[in-house]
């Protein structure tokens, strides 16, 4: 015991020293590894950020489960959504190995304190956008959140090789249904074109802001949390992209998207990072309206957390009787 | 069928993923790379492509022969209203998804409403085998399948569903209440229809039984929670049981088609398993402590007290359908 307290006194340094030397090695940190009050804080808010995005995700496609135009595609709405409620459980789970429990991630999601991706403050205005999300926004998700199963915190890289599978599953449904869409009649593509076209640029907006004013990227890739560079990502995306909206039949709304023999690389125009700031800091299409579906089905499950509590606590007293 | 409508110009290279190797050289876990790969394959011809979401035929290969000495337009009737009750409560519970307390909530809810939706599939399109006049008309190059053309093209005095299934969701426990009810009376019919002399029916019915086990049991559970949780708990609980028990009675009342299908040897009668289903639920009554509620049952309406397996619902039904329907109303030669 002394012993102990008298190591952590002086050790510190060398704990930092084998923290460092984890990383640099590329392996995992687990939970009960000592790691820098920052590493922790960062992975927190950065986990809590994806969690929160899982929850709230579920919202712009559930907006079409009920008014699905095929009993197929609702149970495979259905499942996706409920998909996107099981991802928020691991992530939740994740946060609750470094001391950061669901309740209380929850309570300062709908406080407005912590952050979700701001593609879900967009509206779903049709049946289409289903299939959309799935293609574009699940796409570029993976994109994200491929390079994320070798991150460093291990709770973290494990949920995301499961996340990325059912993700990647969603994507080919997304891009199934527009597939589809796109055999069926003239007003079914009309609605296939209008929407990619409403989600291309938030999609791309989806890897953040470009590198140059991307203030955590440094910290967070030095300690393996973050893997690629924002613009790095996105230009993987859009090279992604470009041929499968080819194979789709439909067009990206960007006179400047063009292949560049030079580079290797699809050229296209700078997203509008004005709208990208205004959606962050809160004016986006559907900010309050999320924030407040969410804070509602928290508010009035509240009786059910407590009753489930009250519950157990009595029949834990029951037994002790016994 | 994916074969037909997958792309073969695809450059399956512009979708490789460029991320990765640097971390192999440090000696880490390779057998991560194939998670690397998870948005490699889009344009690529494999079997497992986007695997379930082409359209089949829930009954494709099954003999759907209607036994001999079967009405078939009893049998039909009969199979749509029993596919009309999982169809309209399915779409009630899925009303839940991102609603519920808690995410362990929200899944079981959407378990419950997906495994509906599959039993009323199985069931609308045993319906329509067996007696095809059942399904509406749609111009002829229309490629909906005959499971969504009664689903979505019918108007609510067609659908026979009890009015049960279709009454607005309330709170939490209004839900479990609801799923209580629901369960343990439909697992009764069930597990005798497991023996009916249409194999078709006898099979969704032994599919359901399994299924509805857990959904009274999950149900079950959450009543005795909330009966035994908080004073407030326990008076929501009540409160919703009070305002559900009117609907309790119709669901055993016998319509003609459920009796000529019983005589028949391939329904089920539901006045057969008053008792069964009032003794289960008295015992979970009785776990929770609380008293089976005392209101007669909800009046039928026109002429002869028509009720949900006449034809005649609540008010809630038709705009229940109208959300449901719409898009698929809008393009009736829409291929989905």
């Amino acid at each position: 015991m002394t012993t102990q307290m008298n190591d952590s006194r002086f050790d510190e340094a060398q704990l930092q020293e084998q923290f460092d030397a984890t990383i640099e090695a590329k392996d995992r940190i687990e939970p009960r590894d000592w790691m820098p009050e920052a590493y922790r804080k960062t992975l927190i808010r950065q986990v809590a950020q994806h969690a929160h995005s899982e929850i709230i995700g579920m919202q712009p496609e559930g907006n079409w489960i009920s008014r699905a135009p095929s009993l197929r595609r609702k149970a495979i709405l259905l499942a996706k959504v409920q998909d996107e409620a099981g991802h928020g459980l691991y992530l939740y789970s994740a946060t609750e190995t470094l001391g950061a429990t669901r309740n209380e991630l929850t309570e300062k999601l709908v406080a407005g304190k912590q952050k979700y991706s701001s593609i879900f403050n967009y509206p779903t205005l049709s049946y289409t956008d289903v299939g959309t999300i799935g293609w574009l926004v699940d796409g570029a998700a993976i994109c994200n959140q491929v390079p994320l199963c070798r991150t460093s915190f291990g709770p973290y890289g494990r949920a995301m090789i499961r996340i990325c599978k059912e993700e990647s599953f969603h994507q080919r449904q997304g891009y199934e249904l527009l597939m589809t869409m796109m055999r069926g009649t003239d007003a079914q593509r009309e609605m296939v074109q209008e929407s990619v076209n409403r989600f291309w640029w938030p999609a791309l907006m989806m890897f953040g802001p470009p590198d140059d004013n991307s203030p955590n990227t440094e910290q967070s890739m030095a300690w393996g949390i973050k893997t690629h560079t924002n613009d790095e990502l996105r230009q993987k995306f859009v090279d992604m992209s470009v041929p499968q909206a080819e194979a789709l039949g439909v067009t990206f709304p960007d006179e400047n998207l063009t292949w560049n023999e030079e580079r290797g690389h699809y050229d296209f125009s700078t997203p509008n990072w004005d709208e990208f700031w205004d959606v962050v800091k809160g004016n986006g299409p559907c900010n309050t309206q999320r924030i407040a579906h969410r804070k509602r089905a928290w508010d009035e499950g509240a009786w059910v957390r407590e009753a489930a509590l009250a519950f157990a606590e009595n029949q834990t007293a029951e037994e002790a009787v016994k | 069928m994916t074969t037909e409508h997958t792309p073969a110009r695809g450059d399956a290279t512009a979708n490789d993923p460029t991320v990765n190797v640097e971390h192999d050289e440090a000696g880490t876990n390779v057998e991560h790379d194939e998670h690397d790969n998870a948005y490699s394959g889009l344009l690529v011809n494999d079997a497992h492509w986007a695997f379930g979401t082409d359209f089949e035929d829930p009954l494709a290969g099954v003999d759907t022969t209607v036994p001999e000495g079967v009405d078939a337009s009893d049998l039909g009737a009969y199979c749509l209203m029993l596919g009309d009750d999982a169809l309209v409560f399915s779409q009630r519970i899925s009303e839940w998804c991102s609603n519920a307390p808690d995410l362990e909530e929200d899944i079981a809810l959407a378990n419950i409403a997906l495994d509906l939706l599959g039993q009323s599939r199985l069931l609308l399109a045993r319906a329509a085998a067996a007696d095809p006049a059942l399904v509406p008309e749609l111009p002829e190059s229309s490629p909906v399948p005959d499971e969504d053309r009664l689903a979505f093209f019918r108007n609510d005095l067609a659908f026979r569903n009890v009015r049960l299934a279709e009454v607005p969701n309330g709170d939490f426990a209004e839900a479990v209440a609801k799923i209580l009810i629901y369960s343990t009376w439909r697992l009764s019919i069930f597990e005798r229809l497991t023996t009916s002399r249409d194999s078709v029916l006898a099979a969704i019915a032994a599919k359901g039984v399994k299924e509805m086990s857990y959904h009274r049991d999950f149900a079950g559970r959450w009543v005795v929670t909330l009966a035994r949780g908080t004073e407030e708990s326990r008076s929501r609980l009540v409160t919703a049981l009070d305002g559900l028990w009117p609907l309790w009675s119709e669901l055993f009342e016998t319509h003609p088609v459920e009796a000529a299908v019983a005589d028949a040897g391939i329904g089920i009668d539901p006045a057969e398993v008053a008792d069964e289903a009032s003794v289960i639920l008295d015992q979970v009554f009785a776990a929770a402590g609380i008293d089976r509620p005392e209101r007669g049952g909800l009046a039928g309406v026109g002429v002869h007290g028509q009720k949900g397996r006449d034809g005649l619902h609540t008010e809630a039904l038709s705009k229940l359908l109208a959300e449901m329907q719409v898009v698929a109303r809008e393009h009736p030669e829409g291929l989905w």
